[in-house]
């Protein structure tokens, strides 16, 4: 039996959609009843639905703020949490986060399912979130002695490590790639891992002014949403033609393929119409069709992915791939929300990466002597400017990373781009120039 | 063996990094990694993926909540061992997606799904997602387990998707529809592009504990943290503090992230705000913005009726009156903000009117409105 009532919680028990206060519930009764030799508080999820119910009367959060715990040794992936009524609470009084940087993708074996289950249990409330915002699993709440416990377990016993928080690498996050997706552009699982992999010491480490996201979406549909919430952002593109078997379009016009791969079926759109739905919605105009054949202007196409989403049997992907590489996007603390901007129109993607890992360590340095304390890089990059950035990356201006020129005459030149330079003689002026 | 407090860095081990993840892809996943040809939705939430090397991998997606217990990740282990041969993938909005290599294998792994419920008699695995439908939110901690909220995360999405649950299951929008929820500004879930934002936000300024303040917080990082300047070191009754300009404040909390002793979270002060019109995806149009269409709505624990009701009149007027494949920001621009406001009967209010930092962008400076 629960602890305590929970009226309000159980209105939430109701309706359709999976209840979180059902499950909760569901492994509060188990720790109830376990005969596992747990190690955190039985009563840990009676006391966070008690919580969550003080919670809904009052209409504000209970736990303290922050606190600094951790792991020997690393400054993140362990988030300090402090319930604000131990007396009441004592199963929650620290209830602390850890991350787990999950695998690329989140494909995952049960047997290794299993293991963390089974840690989380004995070690931790039994609680999780599959997955957190930046990718980790989240363990959610345990005790101060039990932290270096569960890292010894996942390191020893599930070759496991945690994932990042605080000012240093966050845990990078990547679409599902080429595991299962026809749009994937360069193999995002093996270039995430492979960056995880490099920068722990960043990950776990913080040096950094302030928190650095990456992010790799294998195609401009950008499923893992890097655009907007990276740092550094690598989306698939290509560079050669868009492949069409001509008979599959025709297969698409005669109605035998669902257009958009069956997305629009639960409703009736009428008839597929390749002109409304592909050729006139094409950003560039670049498409034609005359009734028996498609033809694409490739030369003035932009890679918005429509004509293929909506015909993927018909259409394709280049053959010559890689990835745009965009920087600066972070959600509006503190200067207003940014997305990501276009500073490497192309880039082959090919192991060992190493073209990739040099600008990412350019960026850095710049970031780490300018940035200013919990200043983002894409803040940094307005502060300083988009041409002072190309200046760090190695690059020169292309007007592909811009929507359009400055509409403000206010140029900052420098004194080498002038003839002369800007040292003159105001005698020498007056010479020619009464008061 | 195991950890020896005694002696914590006895082999220790540090920087082994995530588990590597072709350990955990299916053998058919594996085989056909990089060689699929199309997918196509079969119904709502299942996908055929096929490959060139002729073999077809099935999905079934489910909607999970982003908490979950043991418990119930142990449950989808056993449907896992039962049907996938012990594989099992989450997406990156909260889904969870069971495959198998054989279509006759579909059917079973479907009705298993479909059977089972809480105790509570709410769905455990509710089909669907995909395609031009809605899929899950993502969402933040809230009040199970931050200490900056505004509003709660997980008792919210609950209450939305109780609503269109339907619509999780169908797919008869003009394109897809993607939900997001932050319980402050701070965005840990960042829904600034999304197509329908629940945004939690404050309206009073921080309470100063000039008690405290002087011993649990670095008071110039307080200073430096105010992106309007309305924080200024004091002294109060002889204590070290700060003084708050309340004119000046924009309520974005980002004080009290820096000094404990600057609370804002208030029974009626905090509530939601809605944000309408983002978008992540390239296709047909740039990414965008999400903009403030709804400017407070108080907390309504526990079922939240009026920010469900707001989404509703959004969602479905977009359903009504989009064009196929236009994304509900698209659909507002085409009609205009004004006809916007009109058609889903929202109030437009001055909050709604940029004041921040590049406010002007956003004034209309032609006369080509509409009546």
């Amino acid at each position: 039996m629960a602890k305590r009532k929970t009226p309000m919680l159980d209105e939430l028990e109701k309706g359709r959609w999976p209840s979180f206060v059902s499950d909760i519930k569901q492994e509060a009764e188990a720790r109830e009843k376990t005969k596992v030799d747990l190690q955190t508080p039985r009563e840990a999820c009676d006391d966070l639905l008690g919580l969550m119910e003080l919670s809904y009367e009052d209409k504000v959060g209970h736990w303290k703020h922050g606190g600094i715990v951790g792991v020997f040794g690393y400054g993140g992936g362990v988030i300090g949490r402090y319930c604000d009524q131990p007396e009441q609470f004592p199963g929650i009084r620290d209830f602390h986060t850890m991350r787990v940087n999950q695998p690329s993708s989140y494909f995952y074996t049960t047997e290794y399912l299993r293991q963390v289950c089974e840690l989380w249990e004995r070690r931790g409330s039994g609680l999780t979130n599959m997955h957190g915002s930046t990718g980790d699993i989240i363990l959610l709440g345990t005790t101060t002695p039990q932290l270096e416990e569960v890292f010894w377990e996942l390191t020893h016993n599930l070759k496991q490590d945690l994932g990042g928080s605080g000012s240093n690498l966050r845990t990078p996050n990547c679409c599902i790639g080429k595991a299962r997706c026809e749009y994937a552009c360069y193999d995002t699982q093996h270039l995430c891992h492979s960056l995880t992999m490099e920068y722990q010491d960043e990950l776990h480490r913080p040096a950094f002014p302030y928190k650095f996201k990456f992010k790799f979406d294998g195609c401009p549909n950008g499923c893992v949403a890097s655009i907007a919430r990276a740092d550094m952002s690598v989306i698939g593109t290509w560079r050669d033609d868009i492949r069409i078997d001509q008979e599959a379009v025709g297969a698409y016009v005669g109605g035998e393929f669902k257009p958009n791969a069956g997305a629009h079926s639960g409703r009736d759109w009428g008839p597929f119409d390749i002109e409304k739905e592909v050729i006139d919605l094409c950003p560039t105009h670049c498409m034609a069709w005359d009734g028996n054949k498609l033809k694409i202007n490739n030369k003035e196409c932009i890679r918005c992915m429509h004509c293929i989403d909506t015909m993927p049997r018909a259409l394709r992907i280049g053959k010559d791939t890689g990835a745009s590489i965009l920087f600066g996007a972070k959600a509006p603390i503190l200067e207003g929300a940014q997305m990501s901007t276009l500073t490497i129109p192309f880039m082959k993607v090919e192991e060992p990466y190493d073209e990739i890992k040099e600008l990412i360590e350019k960026v850095w340095d710049w970031w780490a002597e300018e940035g200013r304390n919990r200043e983002r890089l894409g803040e940094l990059m307005q502060r300083q400017g988009f041409g002072k950035f190309l200046e760090v990356c190695g690059l020169k201006a292309d007007p592909r990373s811009i929507k359009e020129p400055r509409s403000n005459p206010y140029i900052f030149w420098k004194e080498e781009d002038v003839a002369g330079g800007w040292e003159r003689d105001i005698k020498e002026f007056r010479k020619k120039h009464q008061k | 063996m195991g950890y020896d407090p005694s002696n914590p860095m006895k082999d220790r081990i540090t920087d082994v990094g995530p588990r590597n993840y072709e350990e955990f892809l299916p053998p058919i996943i594996k085989r056909n990694f990089g060689k699929w040809l199309y997918h196509e939705i079969l119904e709502p939430g299942v996908l055929v993926h096929v490959s060139e090397t002729g073999e077809k991998v099935y999905t079934v997606r489910v909607g999970g909540c982003r908490l979950m217990s043991v418990q119930h990740i142990r449950e989808i282990c056993d449907i896992a061992d039962k049907h996938c041969d012990g594989h099992v993938r989450w997406t990156t909005r909260n889904n969870v997606e069971f495959m198998v290599d054989d279509e006759a294998k579909l059917k079973p792994l479907m009705e298993d799904l479909e059977k089972r419920k809480f105790a509570g008699g709410s769905y455990k695995f509710p089909r669907g997602g995909t395609g031009a439908g809605l899929t899950n939110i993502v969402h933040t901690q809230g009040w199970i387990h931050c200490h900056t909220p505004a509003i709660d995360a997980s008792g919210v999405v609950k209450c939305v998707m109780d609503e269109l649950y339907d619509d999780f299951q169908n797919m008869r929008f003009p394109a897809q529809v993607r939900i997001s929820l932050a319980c402050c500004l701070n965005m840990c879930g960042a829904v600034h592009c999304s197509d329908i934002a629940i945004l939690g936000i404050h309206r009073k300024p921080p309470m100063v504990d000039h008690e405290n303040l002087g011993n649990m917080c670095e008071i110039p990082l307080a200073v430096a943290a105010c992106p309007t300047g309305a924080i200024k070191p004091a002294t109060v009754d002889g204590k070290k503090s700060v003084a708050v300009n309340n004119e000046r404040c924009m309520f974005c909390g980002n004080c009290f992230t820096m000094c404990p002793s600057m609370p804002l979270a208030d029974e009626e002060g905090s509530g939601v705000a809605i944000l309408v019109g983002g978008k992540l995806s390239n296709r047909i149009k740039p990414p965008m913005f999400s903009k403030v269409v709804v400017p407070f709505l108080p907390n309504e624990p526990p079922r939240w009726p009026q920010t469900v009701l707001a989404i509703k009149k959004i969602l479905y007027t977009y359903m009504e009156d989009a064009r196929k494949y236009e994304r509900l920001g698209n659909w507002a621009e085409r009609i205009g903000w004004e006809r916007f406001f009109e058609k889903t009967g929202l109030p437009f209010t001055a909050h709604l009117i940029d004041d921040y930092r590049f406010a002007y962008t956003t004034w209309r400076t032609s006369t080509q409105f509409k009546f």
